[in-house]
């Protein structure tokens, strides 16, 4: 990996000032960061759902992850990233991840940042089980994810 | 013998979080999972051709033909959902 970058699967909560204050100090060849926080919403599939737990797969996750973060650097021109991915209990409204992209300009840092976070869907090992008023269920994989990552395989840009 | 780790959804249906078993014969993933199937009920049903799940040899995302060894770490478990 990187020195510049940074990723990690945590039960804490993370701090985006923090995160984006420390990849910003990194190089002053940054010109712009880029910045994706998925956030618990407190309904899904038409119901409420009052709370998530989050469970990865210790090593193979934070490999992913790494392989992901590899795989953006060989298509834009980054200076840092940062990949922060919460498990265990989330509750509405609280951040699951942080995705933060530094680049000399906004276009690479825009599309590597949405290139990690749609390959973060559909390859990082992560499931996620919710709770709801019938009971608690896990969350099924959605069709538009595979979708959105198969975008990148067509873009010209080859690995 | 290889180690056998089931995650979410699929560990929860098992009833077990890890095992080992003996190495299949073949050696594979496919031999693996028929092995795994001949136990009947859940696991035939959710190990069935067809339906969703995925399978890691040592940390690395395997098919079917994917060889197994005696020291090897074998993750099953759903499509992921994470984000």
């Amino acid at each position: 990996m990187h020195p510049a970058d940074s990723v990690r699967v945590q039960t804490a909560p993370f701090d985006i000032g923090d995160e984006h204050a420390r990849i910003a100090a990194l190089s002053h060849a940054t010109g712009a960061i880029a910045s994706f926080t998925g956030l618990m919403r407190d309904t899904n599939e038409g119901d409420a759902v009052r709370a998530m737990t989050l469970e990865h797969y210790p090593g193979m996750t934070e490999a992913a992850l790494v392989e992901i973060v590899t795989d953006a650097r060989k298509r834009w021109a980054l200076q840092a990233v940062t990949v922060v991915h919460r498990v265990g209990t989330l509750l509405p409204g609280e951040a699951i991840v942080l995705v933060l992209t530094a680049s000399a300009h906004r276009g690479e840092a825009f599309s590597a940042c949405e290139f990690i976070m749609d390959y973060l869907k559909t390859r990082a090992p992560f499931w996620k089980k919710e709770e709801t008023p019938a009971g608690s269920r896990w969350v099924d994989a959605r069709a538009s994810d595979d979708d959105a990552a198969a975008r990148w395989i067509d873009d010209g840009v080859t690995d | 013998m290889p180690t056998l780790l089931y995650f979410a959804r699929l560990r929860e249906t098992f009833g077990v979080e890890r095992e080992q078993v003996p190495l299949p014969a073949p050696a594979s993933v496919a031999g693996l999972l028929d092995a795994l199937r001949a136990r009947g009920s859940v696991w035939a049903t959710e190990l069935a051709p067809g339906r969703a799940f995925r399978v890691a040899v040592n940390q690395r995302v395997a098919n079917a033909e994917t060889a197994v060894a005696d020291t090897d770490e074998i993750a099953i478990f759903p499509p992921v959902t994470g984000g």
